[in-house]
C-alpha cells in the first residue's frame, strides 16, 4: 500500500540519529514486546508488516519502533479473536491505577525449549516449482507501475523504472497480500540492479547503483 | 535532528500497555513469563554483532571459508552455528578498494538477526531509510565515512527475504593477528556498510 512506511527517497527527515553504545532494548518493555510479538504462537491476520503499514501515517510517525510492534501484535490478537478490546482496556486501566503491579508469572521450561528451537530454525527457502524463471541474468526489465492497496515489497521509488536482472534466486513465497481466499503465490525471486540516475535523475550522486530483490510478478519487459 | 526521537512522550504509557498485554497473554496461556525472559536474554547476550564479527574474522584468515561465505552465506554462517529467524537466506557482500556496499530496508527494518542481532535505532530511523537509497555518500559522510568518486557505492534495499551482511576489508597491518584478535576489530557498523575499518 502507498503509505508512509514506503519512505525510500523522501526528503525532510533530517540527519541520521546516532547513539553510541546503544543497548539492544532501551527499556525492559521493549524486549518483552519483541518476545511477545515473535513468540506468541498466533499469526497476525494479513501479516505483521501489513498491520504496521495500515497504521494512520501520523500515528506511524509518532510511534516508536516497538510501539509499532506492540500495535501489530495487539491488533492481530484482537482481529483473530484471541483477546478482546474490552479485556485489554480493563487490564490497561488496572495497570494505570496500580503502578507497582506486575503481570502474573507462569513458567514452563518445555515452552522455553520450544522457543529456543524456533529461534535458531531457518525457514525452508526455496519451495520447488515446475515453471522455470521467465528472466535471466542480464535481461533488461521494468518494475511494474503498480499500486496495490495490500502489502507489497515493491517500493514506490522503483516503480516504472528500468533495471537489469543481476541474479536469479530460488523460488520464494510472495509476501504481497494475496487475492481474497487465495494462498501466497510462489515465484522466482530476482536481484535487480538500477543505476542511480534512473531512480533519481540529475540529483543522483556519482558512481552509485542500487540493488533490490523483486518477485517475478513485479517485473515486465 | 529530532524527527526520530519520538520515544519520550509515550514511553510510560507504552510500558503500561505492554504490561497489560503480557498479563492477558500469560493468563490465557498464550505465552509464559520464562519464554519472554529467555528471548530477551538471548538477544541481549548471545545473538548480536559479535556473531557477524566471528564470521568476518574467519573469512579474513581462511581463504577457503571466505570463498564459501561469498558463494553461500547461509551455509557458511550455519557452519558457525548462526541460523534462525531472519536468516533463511544470507548473502554476503564484499567491500574492496573499488566497491563499497551499504545495506538498508526502506520499507521496515529487515536485518540479518542471526549475524547482527536486532538492528540499532538509526538503522530503523526515518532519516536513514528515506535518505540512504537517494544520497548514500552524504549519509555515509554523516557517519564519518568520506568515499572518493572512484569508489562505486552499491546500496542494497533489503526488502524481500534475503538478508545481507557486508564483509569489510581487513585493516592494513593486521595480517599477523589471530581470528580471535581480529574479531575485536570488526564493528557492527562496518558489517552494515556505514563504516570502513
Amino acid at each position: 500500500m502507498n503509505s508512509i512506511h514506503d519512505m525510500g527517497g523522501m526528503h525532510g527527515f533530517g540527519k541520521i540519529p546516532y547513539e553510541e553504545n546503544e543497548p539492544v532494548f532501551h527499556a525492559p518493555w521493549e524486549g518483552r514486546v519483541y518476545a511477545m510479538a515473535m513468540y506468541t504462537p498466533k499469526g497476525v491476520p494479513g501479516g505483521f508488516r501489513y498491520m504496521i503499514e495500515k497504521m494512520e501515517p501520523a500515528t506511524y510517525l509518532a510511534s516508536s519502533y516497538y510501539e509499532k510492534w506492540m500495535h501489530a501484535r495487539t491488533q492481530g490478537l484482537i482481529e483473530s479473536g484471541d483477546i478482546s478490546q474490552a479485556e485489554l482496556d480493563e487490564k490497561i486501566a488496572y495497570f494505570r491505577e496500580n503502578a507497582e503491579a506486575r503481570p502474573p508469572v507462569v513458567n514452563d521450561p518445555e515452552r522455553v525449549a520450544k522457543a529456543l528451537k524456533a529461534m535458531y530454525k531457518t525457514l525452508p527457502p526455496d519451495p520447488a516449482q515446475p515453471d522455470p524463471p521467465k528472466f535471466k541474468v542480464g535481461d533488461a526489465i521494468r518494475a511494474k507501475n503498480m499500486h496495490p492497496i495490500g502489502h507489497t515489497r515493491l517500493p514506490r521509488y522503483c516503480r516504472g523504472k528500468q533495471g537489469v536482472v543481476d541474479f536469479v534466486y530460488d523460488y520464494w513465497w510472495v509476501d504481497d497480500t494475496p487475492p481474497a481466499g487465495e494462498e501466497h503465490a510462489i515465484e522466482p525471486l530476482y536481484r535487480i540492479k538500477f543505476e542511480a540516475q534512473t531512480l533519481w535523475g540529475e540529483e543522483a550522486e556519482p558512481n552509485q547503483v542500487l540493488y533490490i530483490d523483486m518477485f517475478e510478478s513485479y517485473l515486465e519487459v | 535532528m529530532g524527527h526520530d526521537h519520538h520515544h519520550s512522550h509515550s514511553s510510560a504509557d507504552a510500558e503500561i500497555r505492554a504490561k497489560a498485554l503480557e498479563a492477558l497473554l500469560v493468563e490465557k496461556g498464550l505465552i509464559t513469563t520464562d519464554v519472554i525472559d529467555e528471548v530477551v536474554r538471548k538477544y541481549e547476550e548471545d545473538i548480536g554483532p559479535m556473531n557477524g564479527a566471528r564470521v568476518v574474522a574467519r573469512a579474513w584468515t581462511e581463504p577457503s571459508y571466505k570463498k564459501w561465505l561469498l558463494e553461500d552465506g547461509t551455509a557458511a554462517s550455519a557452519d558457525m552455528g548462526y541460523t534462525g529467524k531472519e536468516g533463511a537466506k544470507i548473502v554476503v557482500l564484499e567491500n574492496t578498494a573499488e566497491v563499497h556496499n551499504v545495506v538498508v530496508c526502506t520499507l521496515c527494518s529487515c536485518y540479518p538477526w542471526p549475524l547482527l542481532g536486532l538492528p540499532p535505532n538509526w538503522y530503523k530511523s526515518y532519516a536513514y531509510r528515506s535518505r540512504v537509497v537517494r544520497e548514500p555518500r552524504k549519509v555515509l559522510s554523516e557517519f564519518g565515512l568520506e568515499l572518493g568518486e572512484d569508489i562505486e557505492v552499491r546500496v542494497w534495499d533489503s526488502n524481500s527475504e534475503i538478508r545481507y551482511l557486508v564483509l569489510p576489508e581487513q585493516p592494513a597491518g593486521t595480517s599477523d593477528l589471530s581470528a580471535g584478535e581480529l574479531t575485536e576489530l570488526v564493528t557492527r557498523d562496518s558489517m552494515i556498510g556505514v563504516a570502513r575499518l
